[in-house]
């Protein structure tokens, strides 16, 4: 058996996995590595083929074909090993909600083999870590959604798995807990393998190393966040505001700027939003920005915003996975 | 093994976490003392031995039980918990003992608190306490084949309803199948072979034999055969819903 885990190396390795229920293909010949210290992120429509993914990689659904390697454990052939090294969160942070997150959390412990101190240290440490100490000793199913979805977070992260599994973490939690639950995220990213689903874009910017935008079974784009917003159309276009309406001199000499391809021009309230697309990528040059800046300032224009934008990852998120996105089967299958 | 006794306990301990156990056994215990005192016409007997009380067992059993084993999958399936569980490293064997043990020892539970019949019949007369032993033994034993046949059944729906409905009708034809009403369907066409093998399927046949005093091996085998086969085919279930 080989172990994978040093620095750099695939904790995690998809090979051509494919999951169908019947005639319908929930995930289609899918392959990825996730090494240690990166973050992957999911991105998908609604039955996309993300949770389907992880139900596979965690050993709920059995791959139809392809494999999944878990620190080098194959999760069909040497299910219970790969297990060991994965925190799951399911989707919706299901428990069992006639106990308390304490019974709960100590059911989990004595079934990841951590007993005595061990397990009374890994269980105040998830605890801590997920702020659930003012309800260890209510029923789950008294608590509120937020609670419920800690309760699942310190369950996955209770015996510090080398490999985090977490579909949508942070659904159903207040800013503030969103907040923490990807502060914890980031501070755990370093020695982990860590992959989450998400239907947050700016969750992907916040926390993600990497994302994967997965439609209709398939991977449809890989790359950084950086790489995927420079796929956007707004990649490198100039923003501008400006309090009151353009006059049509005006649009016309920002059409004539050199690089310029097109523009829009949309009123909002008493402002409009100019966006200057460039014709082509002129990534770290600033030249039409430049330029707008110059000509804003001698035709004593009134400024309210003038910028170079990233792109747009939800304009992306459209793009590759337009089209049928109404909820498929497979989903009910689980 | 050390996860087997995790599920067990969870399992058990899910079953006095909510009023579930304190009704379910409440209710045993009366209609157990119901039927054996007023129907069954304990007193008029004069009798001092629980033969009568035994008698009801499999008829009670038949609608109690499935009570108890129509959560064991379909629950878990409906709030989801089975996905965390499935995914945690338990081996499914493991799952599918554990819960069964757990099921199976809430209803020792229930059973063992039927203790005061005993000692009423104690009371009352010079019983024999071998014979009531060996009743309460194949109790036991008919009680664990109730519970795997309605582990089996909970694993395939996600419906407690179905799983109820379901259990108590395959649990009455194991039940009866040793009595006329099934045996005639078979006894004008099917030769003798067939007739007591089915015969041979019936809980009362075994039950019976049991509770007469004599406990025979192969009653004994029975039941651990019935028991097996019907977890081992949860597992199938279990496993087989996984491969979707």
């Amino acid at each position: 058996m080989k172990t994978v885990n040093a620095s750099g190396e695939a904790m995690i390795a998809i090979d051509g996995l494919t999951k169908r229920f019947g005639p319908f293909t929930a995930v289609d010949n899918i392959s990825f590595t996730v090494a240690r210290g990166e973050v992957l992120g999911f991105l998908g429509p609604n039955g996309a083929g993300k949770s389907t993914t992880m139900k596979m990689i965690t050993g709920f659904l059995a791959p139809s074909e392809g494999t999944a390697r878990v620190c080098g454990h194959d999760v069909v052939t040497d299910q219970l090993a790969a297990q060991r090294m994965i925190g799951y969160l399911p989707e919706g942070a299901p428990a069992y909600s006639d106990m308390t997150p304490r019974g709960f959390l100590k059911f989990i412990a004595r079934v990841r083999a951590l007993s005595g101190a061990a397990a009374d240290k890994a269980i105040d440490e998830a605890v801590e870590a997920t702020e659930l100490q003012g309800v260890l000793d209510q029923p789950i199913d008294t608590l509120s959604k937020g609670f419920r979805r800690r309760v699942g977070l310190a369950q996955s992260i209770l015996h510090n798995p080398p490999v985090l599994i977490m579909d949508e973490p942070t659904d159903g939690l207040d800013p503030n807990q969103k907040h923490e639950v990807r502060k914890l995220i980031a501070r755990m990213s370093p020695d982990k393998a860590i992959i989450i689903s998400t239907h947050i874009l700016e969750e992907v910017d916040a926390i993600c190393s990497r994302a994967l935008i997965i439609d209709r079974g398939r991977i449809v784009a890989d790359g950084t966040p950086a790489e995927l917003t420079a796929r956007s159309r707004y990649h490198n276009a100039v923003s501008l505001t400006l309090g009151g309406q353009l006059t049509v001199a005006a649009a016309e000499a920002l059409k004539r700027i050199p690089g310029v391809a097109s523009i829009d021009i949309v009123p909002r309230g008493t402002e409009t939003v100019l966006t200057l697309f460039p014709a082509r990528d002129i990534s770290g040059d600033t030249t039409i920005v430049d330029t707008v800046a110059r000509m804003a300032r001698e035709e004593n224009w009134p400024v309210r915003a003038l910028f170079s934008e990233a792109g747009r990852l939800d304009e992306v998120f459209r793009k590759l996975t337009r089209g049928d996105t109404e909820d498929l089967p497979g989903k009910s299958a689980a | 093994m050390r996860e087997l006794v995790a599920v067990f306990r969870r399992e058990l301990g899910g079953y006095f976490a909510t009023p579930l156990a304190f009704v379910f056994i409440v209710i045993f215990l009366f209609t157990m003392g119901a039927f054996t005192f007023y129907m069954g016409g304990y007193f008029e007997s004069g009798q001092a031995d629980l033969q009568i009380f035994f008698n009801f067992h499999p008829w009670l059993y038949l609608f109690l039980i499935p009570a108890i084993s129509m959560r064991l999958w379909a629950e878990e399936r409906r709030t989801g918990s089975i996905e965390l569980l499935l995914s945690l490293p338990v081996p499914l064997w493991a799952a599918v003992l554990g819960k069964f043990l757990a099921a199976w020892a809430f209803s020792g539970i229930a059973l063992a608190l039927t203790f005061p019949m005993w000692l009423t019949v104690n009371y009352l007369g010079h019983p024999d306490n071998g014979v009531i032993f060996a009743g309460y033994v194949g109790s036991f034993f008919m009680a664990g084949g109730y519970l795997a046949i309605g582990s089996c059944l909970s694993a395939t729906t996600r419906n407690q309803v179905i799983a109820f409905v379901v259990s108590v009708v395959v649990c009455f034809l194991f039940t009866i199948s040793g009595l006329p009403l099934v045996t005639d369907f078979f006894s004008s066409w099917a030769p003798q072979q067939v007739l007591n093998t089915i015969a041979s399927f019936s809980f009362l046949t075994h039950f019976t034999a049991i509770t007469q005093g004599v406990i025979d091996l192969r009653d004994i085998i029975y039941f651990f055969t019935l028991i097996a086969s019907w977890l081992i085919a949860t597992g199938v279930v279990v496993d087989m819903k996984k491969a979707g």
